[in-house]
């Protein structure tokens, strides 16, 4: 078989569960769709009519602002009808299953569905019982795609490539689905990956997926070009993982002494919320280093570009939309 | 039905009595006679040429669901399955609803099973509810007819409560087994920590949160004396401990099931859920320490651990899922596997699924002696089906080898002389 070429490219995601999914031809394209709608949004009437008619329903059943957000801009600067569903776990377990949720979610004939669900796995499950697309907005502790195309975006824009790069990720390893997508991503994509955090927060097998465990913070963001610090959750005092969080700001936050280690031209970033004075220090987070906003503002591109590309992108009709 | 049956032409395998032959057997009023009886000419005839022809085999560790969950599974039902599995006796766990922790379940359980198609054995709770405080009433279990004590699927934190369970049980001559699960330590996992776990970001279960609880059964039983059985040994960190007891001459005996010398980790791949269990799949490493220690002497039983569960229960989110699997009707297959890839011999087979059951629940059955009740297993090891999940007879269709082309069954089997399951 030839080897394939960028020319015979087609994306073939109906579903985006994960990065996992995704070759390193799908994520650059994923990235160079994000980046020709960006400019989208800088524009007056920040509108275009690419998903008329097409339906878009906001399925969150965990509490999500940012996200949910990002995609119903998304959506919504590509003229789709969307509709938000929160559903609280809760009353998942009280009676109504997920796949209940499904099938009535599935007769009002959505064309995507944006899951977010504290079970990782969810969204493939979902996709099994519907015919809608499904993307994955953070599932559990398994993957947030989207998040992680947006940080790969956001440093190649800085960056020019990730290939070569040195990325440090620093804190809650084990409980974020955004390191994970990160780690795949970044992996795939040609940097080295390395971790460092208190030891409960980095899962013994983080190796097996590419990512180099630091057992200092000032072995990981050495030499870094990129330093991300993920958010550290406050109930994982109460967990053992951590004895304070005034402890792991003095050892484990990304301060400004610590970047010092790093390249003089490395960026910061942090997924969001941010914790100020935790896991970054507040001259770090709206210093000059930071690329925050620079992800928020990815984050609508990317989101338009993956409502885009799972309805049939540039293939034009699916067969069953309207054909331009 | 005729009440002479001759079994002709079949290789008999018991090793109770160091036989493994091409002979004829005949079943007389339920009851086995192994020299052509006068009558012979009288008998029904069965040519089992190229079958097998062993003591009915017997599964220590399945449960049955009846009474509180008939819609998963009835005594009737698995005992059906049972005896399509090659099955002539099943121990069912205490776990129904209500627990079986007093006489009058365990009546219950018995009554029920009665009429059915293979012989039930009672197992009772260690504590009262199974909620790990207080001990159940062993001996009126006992009188009612339960064989051993266990907490399945709520494992004895408290040690204390272990070690006088051991003792009080030992009064009573009856066996513990131990569901071995430090759960503390396996809190919020639905799957073997590892590399896979992590990937597919579920919980992990770690192999120390199985060995730290079996040492402590090991211990238990060095200090009080008593006998303690290890049910579904998982991991070869568990094995390892085991081992070594058994060669200081610790009174442990222990069990595996089929899935964890089958299958690893990598089953649950997708989410799986038919591949989500507890103690859950580990590693390859793992389970080839599992075939090794079936041959060494190590795991004494195959047993199930057939765990019926309703769509309810396994189409759900991952985490949220039932763990278990039904396995009466794939347990002879897949342990045959072993003998064709070399694992063991058809003896030991026949040990691990029959003699050892019994020996170590102090049943009847193990053996094809003269005069023994008639409980029977015929096996053809050259048969190939595919299995499948929904024209099974267990009510549970819970199995990660749905479909799968399997080699060798039951053809055959006998409870007392009677046919309760036929597919020569």
């Amino acid at each position: 078989m030839a080897e394939k070429t960028e020319q015979d490219y087609q994306f073939q995601h109906k579903h985006i569960f994960g990065i996992e999914q995704l070759s390193v031809f799908d994520i650059s394209h994923i990235i160079a769709t994000a980046r020709s709608f960006r400019e989208i949004s800088s524009r007056q009437i920040k509108k275009v009519p690419t998903l008329r008619g097409k339906t878009i329903v906001n399925l969150f059943f965990e509490a999500s602002t940012r996200t949910r957000l990002s995609f119903e801009i998304a959506a919504k600067r590509m003229s789709a009808d969307t509709f938000n569903i929160s559903a609280s776990t809760s009353s998942a377990i009280k009676g109504e299953t997920l796949i209940d949720t499904a099938r009535n979610i599935q007769a009002m004939s959505p064309d995507v569905i944006i899951l977010r669900h504290s079970s990782s796995g969810a969204p493939q499950l979902l996709a099994k019982y519907i015919d809608a697309s499904v993307i994955n907005a953070g599932d559990g502790a398994h993957e947030h795609p989207s998040q992680g195309l947006l940080d790969m975006m956001t440093v190649i824009d800085h960056k020019g490539t990730l290939e070569g790069l040195k990325i440090a990720i620093i804190g809650d390893i084990a409980h974020s689905r955004v390191a994970l997508s990160d780690i795949i991503g970044f992996t795939r994509m040609g940097a080295h990956v390395h971790v460092a955090g208190p030891q409960t927060f980095i899962p013994i097998h983080i190796s097996g997926l590419g990512a180099r465990v630091c057992s200092s913070v000032q072995d990981a963001v050495r030499d870094a070009d990129v330093v991300m610090a993920l958010r550290i959750q406050m109930e994982r005092q109460n967990d053992s993982l951590i004895p304070s969080l005034r402890e792991y700001s003095r050892f484990f936050g990304v301060s400004r002494n610590l970047l010092e280690l790093a390249k003089d031209d490395v960026i910061v970033m942090h997924p969001g919320p941010i914790n100020r004075g935790v896991e970054l220090n507040p001259d770090v987070a709206d210093g000059g280093r930071s690329v925050i906003l620079d992800q928020v503002t990815n984050g609508v591109a990317v989101r338009m570009a993956l409502l885009y590309l799972v309805l049939g992108g540039n293939k034009g009709s699916d067969g069953q939309g309207e054909s331009r | 039905m005729s009440r002479l049956i001759q079994l002709t032409n079949g290789r008999i395998i018991d090793p109770a009595q160091q036989r493994d032959e091409i002979a004829d057997l005949w079943i007389k009023d339920g009851v086995i006679v192994d020299r052509q009886p006068v009558d012979a000419k009288d008998a029904d005839i069965y040519n089992l040429e190229g079958r097998w022809i062993v003591p009915g085999l017997i599964d220590m560790h399945v449960h049955l669901r009846e009474p509180g969950e008939e819609y998963k599974e009835t005594i009737e039902t698995g005992c059906r399955s049972a005896a399509a599995g090659g099955f002539t006796a099943v121990a069912c766990m205490p776990n129904t609803k209500p627990v079986n922790d007093n006489s009058s379940v365990t009546r219950f359980i018995l009554e029920q099973a009665a009429s059915c198609a293979a012989r039930v054995y009672p197992v009772g709770a260690i504590s009262q509810e199974s909620n790990g405080a207080k001990l159940a009433e062993y001996g009126e279990m006992k009188a009612a007819g339960a064989v051993a004590l266990t907490d399945d699927g709520r494992p004895v934190v408290d040690s204390q409560l272990m070690r006088r369970a051991m003792e009080y049980a030992s009064s009573h001559e009856m066996l513990i087994m131990s569901h071995a699960e430090e759960v503390a330590l396996s809190k919020g996992g639905c799957m073997h920590e590892g590399e896979m776990s992590t990937r597919l970001g579920l919980g992990g279960i770690p192999a120390a949160a199985e060995s730290i609880m079996v040492f402590r059964e090991i211990a238990l039983a060095e200090l009080t004396g008593a006998r303690v059985h290890i049910s579904h040994v998982s991991s070869e960190q568990a094995l390892a401990l085991i081992r070594n007891a058994k060669a200081r001459g610790v009174k442990v005996t222990a069990e595996t099931a089929p899935h964890y010398f089958t299958l690893t980790e990598k089953a649950v791949l997708g989410y799986n859920t038919h591949a989500k269990m507890n103690p859950p799949l580990r590693t390859e490493k793992d389970r080839q320490a599992i075939r090794a220690a079936l041959r060494d002497g190590t795991l004494d039983a195959i047993a199930t651990d057939h765990a019926p569960h309703s769509v309810l229960q396994k189409e759900v989110e991952f985490n949220l899922a039932a763990n278990g699997i039904v396995g009466l009707e794939t347990s002879l297959s897949l342990s045959l596997a072993l003998i064709r890839e070399g694992v063991i011999d058809p003896a030991r087979l026949v040990q691990l699924m029959s003699c050892s059951p019994a020996a170590i629940l102090g049943v009847a059955g193990g053996s094809l002696r003269n005069g023994e009740i008639a409980d029977v297993t015929v096996i053809d090891p050259e048969r190939q089906f595919t299995f499948s999940a929904e024209k099974s007879y267990s009510k549970g269709k819970n199995t990660p080898f749905d479909g799968w082309s399997l080699q060798g069954k039951a053809v055959l089997t006998f409870l007392g002389g009677r046919i309760t399951y036929q597919d020569l």
